[in-house]
Formats: structure tokens, sequence, C-alpha cells
């Protein structure tokens, strides 16, 4: 691990309850809060490796991970796994029956030369004793071995659900280590389960509200390094950089990507309070799409691209509205709790999440559309924000806090699951979850 | 909800707010601007001069406290307004950045707007007390700026505010 990703480690700690744990206790275990009866058991048994010095990577202990956070399923516990077939002919399937266990996975890693190493796995229903899939991945080098076992669980996922796994994507996310006028905001990109941290930008003034490109390339944030709000466009890669909107006069914020990545929404205040705009990336052309002297912020797009939902608090509190983004009068859309704030839509535009307020409680709550506008809490409170949808909507991340320390948590979508991501030294903030990856 | 309900809500409200007010009387640090000794006269022509933003009783109060989700300025607050506007008056070359923060509560994009509008509500105020416009720039710093971590009314209290920053004197 390179000295800034050690700097920046994270710490994934488990939680036991709907009420956080104790801040102590560091591994990576996930614990399984209760109500997991509909959980799917599986047994990820430890791959076989090839010869010579041991991978960096347990594959199969990645996919367990992977498995046991999102909710879906529960799987087999490493020292529970008594016996180590590596291929279907070796499975004896009773053992694993007797284990209540619906379905096995096992493999092989075999080195492929030139540094690089192959997977191949098999995924077998234990009652049917049938092969779901047999599948041998394209050879990686041995440092993309976590990605490859994020990719073979998005596949099991898929195959077991029928939905696409959103396991190889990755995270963006704000940090903030030090006190006083000694701070230092980083943008970090890591893999969805926290691991691989990098360091995009760096300012001793506030960054916030990191916003993926559609395709995975770019962040749109807000940087206060000028002194005041202003919007920057980052190239992951290349690290060339964009500014997009840095006005002196009024704030810079709340950037949004179009989901075609040709728009970006924002909230600008230069005209005297902060109004919603959309502007055309590549001619730098902006449209107002509000009028109204209330605060109006936080956009985001609906996936099929022709409205935004917004916070707004020109009813005297904030709340959630949508206006189509030919402009029109916009519509309220949240009725229950104090105030709404900062929503996300899911993929197919169903759900809603949001941070509700009552009183001094503030909480994740999602608003399905598709069950008649019923909301539901995923999240204890008190003070949680930001809630961002993985790209299947099966898991979310939301920032919370804990003493003085800002946390992530990563959580399924039932609220049922959550795992906690920690920085070990300061502040963790305002996440964001990438779209699926292609590379 | 329904209408019982909304009304309970209410007097849990109120009930709330009193014993907030009732908190921040007993305690004199921090808000309390009212506690301050009058402004005294200024120099012999009734000008200020920058000399008096070290020595002032009232210039030197340079912060501005709030309400939570409010950006109204406090009565406390006015005599504030008057001396600072006048000091605009009596030097115009003299500038000022007026910085809205606000506590934890609610979200970070919500929160700069939150800012903006209580900086902009005290730049209102020291123009309708004959500052002119030019000499005030606002900026909003939402929640990224506290000044106290707890999390609770006290510290939240200190977070809700609008600092007064002479940029040129």
């Amino acid at each position: 691990m390179s000295k800034s990703s050690s700097l920046f480690a994270l710490v994934l700690l488990a939680v036991a309850s709907l009420v956080a744990g104790p801040a102590a206790a560091q591994s990576l275990n996930v614990d399984i809060v209760g109500g997991l009866k509909t959980a799917t058991p599986i047994v990820v048994v430890p791959f076989a490796q090839p010869q010579g010095a041991a991978l960096p990577t347990d594959v199969a202990d990645v996919m367990r991970n992977d498995f046991n956070r999102s909710g879906k399923f529960r799987s087999l516990a490493k020292s529970e796994i008594v016996e180590q077939p590596t291929q279907g002919s070796e499975i004896k399937f009773a053992t694993w029956r007797l284990l209540k266990q619906d379905y096995i996975v096992v493999g092989r890693i075999t080195d492929a030369g030139d540094g690089k190493v192959q997977v191949e796995y098999e995924l077998w229903d234990v009652n049917k004793q049938q092969s779901l899939l047999h599948q041998q991945m394209p050879p990686a080098p041995v440092g993309d071995l976590r990605g490859v076992a994020h990719q073979i669980a998005d596949l099991i996922y898929q195959k077991i659900t029928g939905v696409r796994g959103a396991f190889w994507t990755r995270i963006a996310y704000i940090t903030a280590v030090g006190s006083g006028n000694n701070m230092t905001y980083s943008l970090i990109v890591a893999d969805s389960d926290g691991y691989n941290p990098q360091v995009v930008a760096r300012s001793h003034e506030a960054l916030l509200t990191p916003r993926w490109s559609p395709d995975g390339n770019k962040i749109a944030y807000v940087s206060f390094e000028s002194g005041n709000s202003a919007i920057y466009v980052q190239d992951i890669t290349t690290g060339a950089r964009t500014l997009i909107s840095g006005r002196s006069r009024g704030i810079n914020g709340a950037p949004a990507w179009s989901p075609d990545g040709s728009r970006l929404a924002m909230s600008l205040s230069y005209q005297g309070n902060p109004e919603l705009y959309i502007m055309n990336v590549a001619t730098r052309q902006e449209t107002r799409l509000t009028n109204n002297l209330a605060i109006d912020t936080e956009p985001v797009w609906a996936p099929d691209g022709q409205s935004i939902y917004f916070t707004s608090d020109r009813s005297g509190r904030p709340q959630i509205y949508q206006v189509p983004v030919s402009g029109g009068t916009p519509t309220r859309i949240t009725f229950q709790g104090q105030s709404n704030y900062d929503c996300d839509v899911s993929y197919d535009g169903k759900q809603i999440a949001m941070v509700q307020s009552n009183g001094n409680v503030y909480r994740i709550a999602i608003l399905d559309q598709g069950l008649g506008g019923q909301v539901r809490y995923i999240s204890p409170g008190p003070l949680d924000e930001s809630p961002s949808f993985a790209p299947n909507a099966s898991m979310l991340l939301y920032a919370s806090s804990e003493g003085r320390h800002g946390v992530l948590y990563a959580v399924s979508d039932d609220g049922m699951v959550r795992q906690r991501l920690v920085l070990s030294d300061g502040d963790v903030r305002e996440p964001s979850w990438g779209p699926y990856r292609t590379h | 909800m329904n209408k019982t309900a909304r009304v309970a809500l209410v007097a849990l409200l109120c009930v709330g707010a009193a014993a907030c007010s009732k908190k921040q009387e007993v305690k004199p640090q921090a808000p309390a601007a009212e506690q301050q000794a009058p402004a005294p006269a200024p120099e012999s022509n009734g000008k200020y001069t920058p000399a008096d933003l070290q020595t002032d009783a009232c210039l030197r109060q340079r912060v501005v406290y709030f309400d939570f989700d409010k950006s109204e300025i406090k009565p406390e607050f006015q005599q504030i307004m008057a001396c600072h506007a006048k000091y605009l008056q009596d030097r115009p070359t003299a500038r000022m950045r007026l910085e809205g923060n606000t506590d934890e509560r609610g979200t970070r994009e919500y929160n700069l707007g939150l800012g903006e509008r209580r900086a902009n509500a005290v730049g209102s105020a020291l123009e309708a007390n004959g500052a002119s416009a030019s000499q005030i720039n606002v900026i909003s710093y939402g929640k990224e700026k506290p000044v106290c971590r707890e999390h609770n009314e006290d510290c939240w209290s200190k977070n809700r505010r609008v600092e007064i920053v002479y940029t040129a004197e």
C-alpha cells in the first residue's frame, strides 16, 4: 500500500445493530442485523492457489464480504468451511446440505505468466446438485485480483437474484483531517468496499458534493480553494481539471450530471439567491431553471433526463420538488417529516432516497413511488445525510456522525445490513456511488 | 399528518424553543450582545476612525447569531448593525466581508444557501442603516467552518452566525 493510501486507509468496521456499535471493534467482519431470515445462504470455498508466493488477495474472502454487505446473502464464515473442494467434481453436496447452504462457489487461480493470474470459478445449486455457472475470467495482473473477485461476485449475484451486481464499482467521498485553520480536505476514489483509496484532489479549504460522470471517468465537485465555492470537473485518470463555475459573487454549488453526461445541473446564487441552472458542458451555455426567492439547490436528474428533483424551502421548510428540464412550475413530492433534503434517485426512477428530519433527528428515508409514495427509514440518525444509491439500487451509502467524527455507512436497501467505513484519523463524508464499471 | 398531530407537534416545538431561549438568558457568554456597554460617543467630529475598530465596544463586536433555520436579525444585534453601518458611512473606503455560517443540522448544500441568506440579512440591515452595498461582500461557508463541534444546542447556537470581517479599514 502506498504512503498516501495508508495515510487515508479506511478501516471497515462491522456494526451489530441499528444502534451504532462501539468504535473500538476494528475488523473486516460484517455482523448481520436481525430479520434476515430471507438472506440466501451461500458458501464460498477458498480458491486453489498457484504454486509459489502467496497471492496478496484472498479472492473468496472478498466475495464473502461482498455477499454479506449486500444483505441479500449470508455467506458461511471461513472457519465453518469444513471441506475445501476446488472444482465441481470434488463437492460433497451432503456436507453443505447439512450446513444448510443453498449455493456453493468453488474456484482456482492459476499462473498466466507476465505477473498475471487467471481465475476460474463454478457456482453450484446445493439442493439440485446442479452447475449454474462455470467460467474462466480473463487473465489479470495480480494487483487487480480484488477487481476480479468483485466481478465474479457480480455475476453470481445476478445469476441468483436476477439483478445485476454492483460490487465492481467505485465510490467517491471527502475526507477532512486536521483542525482549526490547519485542515486538509481530500477527494478520494476507492473500490465499493473501501479498498484501494486514491486521492483525486486535495485542498486546505472545504471540498464537497463529488458527483460521478455517467461514464465513470470524471467527477464534478465543489471546492472553496479560491476562497469562495467553485465547481470543477476533474478527470480521475489524467487529473486534468476544468473550472465549470467560479463566479466571485454567490454560491457555485451542487453539480449534477445529466444521464447522458452532456449537461450539468447546478445551484448558483450570483443573481441574488440560489437558483437551479443547467449548463451544456461542451458549449458552456447556461439556462436558468427556477425563479423563486427560496433556496433552490441539490438538483438530481430523473433517469429519463426529462425532469430534475431538487431541494427548496419555498414552502417554509426544505422539501423535495420535481421540475421538468424544459422549465415550468415545480411540483412538491415530499409531505412526510418536517423537512426533506438532498435526494438521490434509483436507476429505475422508482425510489427516492433523501434526508428526512424530525426535530433534531436526521435520517435517511426512501420514498417508494412504486408503492404509492410509502416512506421507509433505512438509517437510525441522529445526523445522517448524503444518501447515494448503488447503480443497481440494492444498497446505498450515506454519511453519519459519531462523536466528533464523520463516518460512512453502506446499507442494504431494506436498512437491515449496515457496514461502517471509518477514516482512522479525521472525518469521512459526502459519499457518492459511482456507475457500473467497464474497465 | 392530521390536524391533532400537527397541533401537538407545534406545541412540542414551542416548548423546545422556550427552553432554549431561557437557557440563553441564564448563560451570559456566547450569543449575548445586549450585555455589552453601549457604544461610546465617537470622537469629536462625530466620525469613526480605524482605531475605533480596536477600542469601540460596539465595533469590536463582529459576530451576529441566529435562530435555527432562520435569517432574521434579532433585536439585540440592531445596535451592532447601527455602529458598523455608521463606520462604513464614515469611512467610504472601508470594505467588509460578511461570512455566513450554519450549524451542522441539514445538508451541506442547503446550508450554503442558508449561510448566504444570513449574510445577506446582515448586509441588508447595514444598508438600511446607511452603509453602501459596494462596501459589502457576502460569502457563505454553510456548515463547513464551525467554531464548535459538539452535537448540542449550546454548540449549534455558536455556529449559527455571520462574522463581520473588515478587508479594508
